[in-house]
C-alpha cells in the first residue's frame, strides 16, 4: 500500500533580518498510510506544532523557509498554488487545533462555520447544508443540534466547541485529519469523551489521523505508530507497543519515567530528566539531548549521532539495552 | 517549625463556602444571583502531611486554597491554623500570621516582579516578616532548591520555567512557614521538569517538616505527591481517602469516571481498560443542581435520594482508616447491587434556574464573573 502522506527532510526556519535563522523543524521525515493513527510526541519547542502547520501550508508567508517536500497523492503539497492548497485544505487534508474558542469566529454562528464547508467543498444548497450540518453535530455528540446550529462560540462549553471544530474538520471526510493537541485544553474526563469520539470516528471514516501531543498517556491509547520529536528531529520511532515495552532513546526513557503514574506506587521519587531544553546542543555538531543524557558517551559530543532504522528508527549512539 | 506548636492537626477546615455575587447594573449593583464556588467544605491536614486537592476546573478547589489562606474572603465556616481561628483575623495580625502559610502559583513569570533581581524578591518578604535575611541565608535557599550560584543576581525572565518555578518556591520558603499551599505548581511545565520540581517538593517536605496542601487537576500528579487525597466536584467534597487507595479503590461514581478517563502511558493497560464515560458537561456553579450534585451526570443514579438530599462525606464498612465517601449509594455500588445505566446528555442551558448573564455552561468561575 503507497501512503498516504509522505513527509521527507523537512525543515522550517525561521528568519529574521541581521540575525541567525532559527530552526525549529531539522530534517523531520515521516510517513502516514490510509487509515493510520500517527502520534508526533514532544516537549514545548520541539518542533511538533511547526511540522504540522508546514503540512498545511498554515505557515506565515514571510520570515520562514520550508524545505523538503511533503507529498499527497503523488503532488507535492509544498509545490501547489495557493488556491489549488485552499482547495485542498478541508476537502482532503484538515486541521483540529488545540484551543477551539480561538478557532472558532466568535461573531458567527456555529451553523454557518459548519455549512461554510459544505457549501464550499461539496457545492452544497443552503437548506441540505443545514440539514447535513445538524447531523454533523449529531455525530460529534452534541445534544439537540437543530438548536445548536444558531449559538455562537462562546455559548458552548470548551468540550462542545472541540465537538463542533471537529465537525467542522470531519465535514467533507477528509483522508487526513491533523490534530494538534486537541485535547490539552480540556478536563480529563472531556478529555477522554473527545478521544473515544476521535478514535470511533477514524475507525468509521478511514480517514487516517496525526496525532499531535505532549501526553504519552494519550499517545500509548491511540496511536498505531508513535514519532518521538526532540529539538526538531525525530530521536525514535516505532509501533505503539514496542516503544513503551521497550524504549530505546534515553530521551524516551527519561520521558517516561518522570511521569507519576496513576497506578505506580505513590510518592516514589521520579526517574526525572536533567536539565532544560535550554541546554540543548546544535544537531549539527553534536547530539542536541546530550548535556540531559544519562548516557552520554564522548562521541556524543562529536559529531552528529548517526540515525540506524531496523523496524524502529533510532538517532542514538548509545541506546538504553532492549531488555 | 521553630515556633512551639500546639498539638492536634495542623490546619482544620470546617464547613468553608465561598459565594461569589453576581452583579448587575449600571449605577446600582444588584446582586442576582452567586457562583457556589465552594459550598461547605471540611477538611483536616496534619502536620507534616500532603494534601492533595483534585478537580476539574471549576470545582472550586482553588478558590479553597485561596480562602484558607484569606486571599479570598471565606463567605461562612471555620479556618483553624494550628489551633488558632484565621478565619477572623484582620490587618497587622493576619499578616504576622502569613508568615507560617505561604503559597507557590501555577504561572512562576505572572507571581514574580519582573522588575526585581532574585535576591530583591527573596528579601522582600524576609523584611516583611521582620526576618534578617543575611546573603548566607539566601545562598543556602537556592542550593535548596537547586539553582546555581549566581541565580539571586539574576532577574526572573533570565530563568526557564522550571527554574522560576523554583524561585517561586524558594519564595515561598524564605520566610519559614509550615503550611504551602501549592496551586497547580507543575502543570505549566514540561513532563520532563515537571518530575524535577516535584522530587524538589517531597525532598524539602522531607528536610524541613513542611506540610502541603497540593491542589492539581492532574490526578496521576496528586496522587503521586500526596499522603491523602480529596476529590472535589461542583464546591463540595464527594471523596476523600489515603492515595495509594484511591486507584485501587474509589468509591464515589465521580472518582471512578475521573480514574478511568486518565490515561496511562501503558498501551497493553490501555486497550484493556473499560472507560466510564461522562456525558455532558459540569453544571453551572451558580446554579448547582439539587441533592447530590453529580447526580445529573452519574451512571449509577438511583430515583429516590439523590435528587434531593445532599449526601455527607462518611466511612463505609470495611473501607481504610481515613476512606470517606459522600454518596448515598457507595455500598451497593462497590458491592455491585447497583449497575451502572446510560446518560443522556442533556443540553444544559436556558435561562430556567439560572442568573442573567451567567454563561450556560462556564468552564470556570472566572468566566461567570467575566474576569
Amino acid at each position: 500500500m503507497s501512503p498516504l502522506l509522505e513527509v521527507e527532510d523537512l525543515k522550517v526556519a525561521f528568519t529574521r533580518r541581521g540575525e541567525p535563522d532559527s530552526v525549529a523543524v531539522d530534517g523531520v521525515g515521516f510517513d502516514v498510510q490510509p487509515g493510520e493513527i500517527v502520534g508526533l510526541v514532544g516537549e514545548s519547542g520541539c518542533g511538533k506544532s511547526v511540522t504540522s502547520l508546514a503540512i498545511m501550508r498554515l505557515l506565515p508567508e514571510r520570515g520562514n523557509r520550508v524545505t523538503g517536500s511533503i507529498r499527497m497523492d503523488g503532488d507535492d503539497l509544498l509545490a501547489l498554488s495557493d488556491s489549488a492548497m485552499r482547495e485542498r485544505r478541508g476537502k482532503d487534508l484538515s486541521m483540529i487545533f488545540q484551543d477551539p474558542l480561538s478557532s472558532l469566529n466568535p461573531v458567527i454562528s456555529v451553523g454557518l462555520q459548519v455549512t461554510e464547508v459544505l457549501t464550499r467543498h461539496r457545492g452544497m444548497k443552503k437548506d441540505a447544508a443545514r440539514r447535513e450540518a445538524a447531523d454533523l453535530l449529531d455525530r460529534v455528540g452534541i445534544p439537540d443540534p437543530r438548536r445548536r446550529l444558531d449559538s455562537y462560540p462562546h455559548q458552548l462549553s470548551g468540550g462542545m466547541r472541540q465537538r463542533a471544530l471537529i465537525a467542522i474538520a470531519l465535514a467533507c471526510t477528509p483522508r487526513l485529519l491533523i490534530a494538534d493537541e486537541p485535547t490539552t485544553a480540556l478536563d480529563v474526563t472531556i478529555q477522554a469523551q473527545i478521544l473515544d469520539l476521535l478514535k470511533q470516528l477514524v475507525a468509521e471514516t478511514g480517514t487516517a489521523l496525526v496525532m499531535i501531543t505532549h501526553d504519552l498517556g494519550v499517545v500509548a491509547g491511540l496511536c498505531d505508530r508513535v514519532n518521538v520529536l526532540y529539538g526538531g528531529r525525530i530521536v525514535e520511532r516505532a509501533e505503539r507497543h514496542e516503544l513503551f515495552r521497550t524504549p530505546r532513546h534515553p530521551y524516551t526513557h527519561g520521558l517516561l519515567g518522570s511521569i507519576p503514574r496513576l497506578d505506580g506506587p505513590p510518592g516514589e521519587e521520579l526517574a526525572a530528566i536533567r536539565g532544560s531544553v535550554n541546554d540543548n546542543l546544535p544537531w549539527t555538531d553534536a547530539c542536541a539531548f546530550a548535556p540531559r543524557c544519562p548516557r552520554k558517551l564522548d562521541a556524543c559530543t562529536a559529531g552528529t549521532p548517526p540515525v540506524t532504522e531496523n523496524g524502529r528508527l533510532l538517532r542514538c549512539i548509545n541506546p538504553v539495552e532492549a531488555s | 517549625m521553630s515556633e512551639p506548636s500546639a498539638p492536634g492537626p495542623l490546619l482544620e477546615v470546617e464547613d468553608l463556602a465561598v459565594h461569589f455575587p453576581i452583579t448587575q447594573g449600571i449605577l446600582v449593583n444588584r446582586t442576582v444571583g452567586h457562583v457556589y464556588a465552594v459550598d461547605g467544605v471540611s477538611l483536616t491536614i496534619e502536620k507534616g502531611e500532603t494534601y492533595g486537592l483534585v478537580g476539574e476546573s471549576g470545582c472550586g478547589k482553588s478558590t479553597l486554597g485561596r480562602a484558607i489562606l484569606k486571599l479570598t474572603e471565606p463567605t461562612r465556616g471555620s479556618v483553624r491554623f494550628d489551633g488558632r481561628d484565621i478565619a477572623g483575623l484582620r490587618g497587622e495580625e493576619l499578616r504576622r500570621a502569613r508568615r507560617r502559610f505561604q503559597m507557590v502559583f501555577q504561572d512562576p513569570m505572572s507571581s514574580l516582579d519582573p522588575r526585581q533581581s532574585v535576591e530583591s524578591l527573596l528579601q522582600e518578604g524576609m523584611k516583611a516578616h521582620g526576618l534578617t535575611g543575611g546573603h548566607a541565608r539566601l545562598q543556602e535557599l537556592m542550593d535548596a532548591v537547586g539553582l546555581p550560584k549566581g541565580a539571586l543576581r539574576r532577574y526572573p525572565h533570565e530563568f526557564s520555567g522550571g527554574q522560576r518555578q523554583r524561585i517561586g518556591i524558594a519564595r515561598a520558603l524564605c520566610v519559614d512557614p509550615d503550611l504551602i499551599v501549592a496551586d497547580e505548581p507543575v502543570s505549566a511545565l514540561d513532563v520532563s521538569v515537571q518530575a524535577q520540581v516535584l522530587n524538589l517538593l517531597s525532598r524539602l517536605q522531607a528536610e524541613l517538616g513542611l506540610t502541603y496542601l497540593v491542589i492539581a487537576h492532574d490526578l496521576a500528579v496528586v496522587r503521586h505527591v500526596s499522603d491523602r487525597v480529596g476529590v472535589m466536584y461542583l464546591g463540595g467534597l464527594v471523596e476523600e481517602a489515603p492515595a495509594g487507595d484511591l486507584y485501587t479503590d474509589p468509591q464515589h461514581p465521580y472518582t471512578r469516571a475521573l480514574m478511568s478517563a486518565v490515561p496511562l502511558p501503558d498501551p497493553e493497560i490501555e486497550d484493556r481498560r473499560e472507560r466510564i464515560l461522562l456525558t455532558g458537561d459540569l453544571p453551572s456553579p451558580a446554579a448547582p443542581p439539587s441533592g447530590c450534585r453529580f447526580h445529573t451526570r452519574c451512571p449509577w443514579k438511583q430515583p429516590d435520594r439523590c435528587a434531593s438530599e445532599r449526601p455527607e462525606l462518611r466511612q463505609l464498612d470495611g473501607a481504610a482508616a481515613g476512606h470517606r465517601v459522600a454518596c448515598h449509594h457507595a455500598e451497593a455500588i462497590r458491592d455491585g447491587r447497583i449497575q451502572p445505566h446510560k446518560v443522556e446528555a442533556t443540553a444544559i442551558d436556558d435561562a430556567a434556574g439560572m442568573p442573567v448573564g451567567a454563561p450556560e455552561h462556564a468552564a470556570s468561575v472566572n468566566e461567570i464573573l467575566g474576569r
